[in-house]
C-alpha cells in the first residue's frame, strides 16, 4: 500500500503542477490580482476526499514550491502560499463539519484562496485600498468554486482506486 | 448539494453585494495619482494634468502610466501577465491599478485627506 500512496502523491503533484502552468497560459478574463480559475484546486479537492487532509496540504505545498522555482520567485510563492494554505484550512474544516457537499467545500476554498492572496498583496504592497477588489474576488471565487466542486464530485465518484 | 452549500453561496453573494453597495456609496472623485513602488510612495501626479510617465518598478520592470481627461491607466508594461494594462481606467478616490510582478501600485486619492502623505 505504501508504494501505491507514493505513486499517487507523485501523480497528483505532477498533475497539479501542469495545471498551474496551463492556468497561467489562459488569457485573463477579469484583470484582478488574486483571481484564479482554480484548476489546481481540483487536484487538491480530490486529494482531500480521497487521501486525507494532511496529504492534500503536503502535496499542494510541494506543488507551490515547484511552480515558484520554475516560473516564479519568492514573492509569487508568498502569494500562492497565503491563498493555498487559507483555502486548504477552510476546506478541511468545512469537510470535517459534514454540513457541506463538495460544491460547498470547493466554493469556500475558492473564496478563501482569493482572500488569502489579496491579504498577502495588501501586506506586501502596503496598501489597504486593495480591499476594493473584494466584491469581484468573492464572486469570482464563488463561480470558480462551483465549477471545480461539480467537477471534483464527478471525479471522486468515477475514479476507482 | 446540501443545505449548507446554499447557505454558504447565499452568504458569499450577500457579502459581495453589501461590499459593492458600500463602495458605491463611498465613491468620490479623486484628484491625485499616487505611485507606490515596493510599498514606498515615489511619485504623485495631478489627475487633472494630462501626461505620460514611465514608471520603473523593481528588477528593471517598466509600466507606462497615462493620465488623460481626469483618468489614469497603464498603457504598456513589460510584466508577463499585463493585468495592470487590462484593468483599464481609474478615477475615483481609492481605486488602484496594481502590477504585482513589478510591485507598482497606482492609487487614486482625493484632495484633502491626502495632505499627510505629501508631507513626507
Amino acid at each position: 500500500m505504501k508504494e501505491r500512496k507514493v505513486a499517487l502523491y507523485g501523480l497528483l503533484t505532477a498533475l497539479a503542477f501542469v495545471l498551474s502552468y496551463i492556468e497561467a497560459q489562459i488569457p485573463v478574463f477579469f484583470a484582478i490580482p488574486g483571481m484564479k480559475l482554480g484548476l489546481t484546486n481540483l487536484v487538491v479537492l480530490f486529494a482531500l476526499y480521497r487521501m486525507g487532509s494532511l496529504d492534500a496540504l503536503l502535496m499542494n505545498i510541494v506543488r507551490m514550491i515547484l511552480v515558484a522555482a520554475t516560473f516564479g520567485n519568492l514573492f509569487s510563492l508568498a502569494y500562492s502560499l497565503a491563498g493555498g494554505i487559507l483555502s486548504w484550512l477552510t476546506m478541511s474544516l468545512l469537510k470535517r463539519s459534514g454540513k457541506f457537499s463538495m460544491v460547498g467545500v470547493s466554493v469556500a476554498g475558492g473564496v478563501a484562496h482569493n482572500m488569502g492572496q489579496i491579504l498577502m498583496a495588501i501586506l506586501v504592497l502596503e496598501t489597504g485600498k486593495l480591499i476594493y477588489y473584494l466584491p469581484v474576488l468573492l464572486v469570482s471565487g464563488l463561480a470558480a468554486g462551483v465549477v471545480v466542486g461539480i467537477l471534483g464530485g464527478e471525479l471522486v465518484k468515477r475514479i476507482r482506486m | 448539494m446540501k443545505k449548507g452549500d446554499w447557505f454558504l453561496i447565499g452568504g458569499v453573494l450577500l457579502l459581495a453585494g453589501a461590499a459593492l453597495i458600500w463602495m458605491q456609496a463611498a465613491k468620490t472623485g479623486g484628484s491625485q495619482v499616487v505611485i507606490r513602488i515596493d510599498g514606498r510612495v515615489t511619485k504623485t501626479y495631478d489627475l487633472m494634468e494630462d501626461r505620460t510617465a514611465v514608471l520603473e518598478g523593481i528588477d528593471g520592470g517598466h509600466n507606462t502610466l497615462v493620465i488623460q481627461d481626469g483618468k489614469a491607466f497603464f498603457s504598456e508594461a513589460d510584466c508577463p501577465d499585463l493585468l495592470c494594462v487590462h484593468q483599464g481606467e481609474v478615477s475615483y478616490d481609492g481605486q488602484t491599478i496594481v502590477c504585482l510582478p513589478n510591485r507598482v501600485v497606482a492609487e487614486i486619492q482625493g484632495g484633502d485627506a491626502f495632505v499627510d502623505e505629501v508631507a513626507h
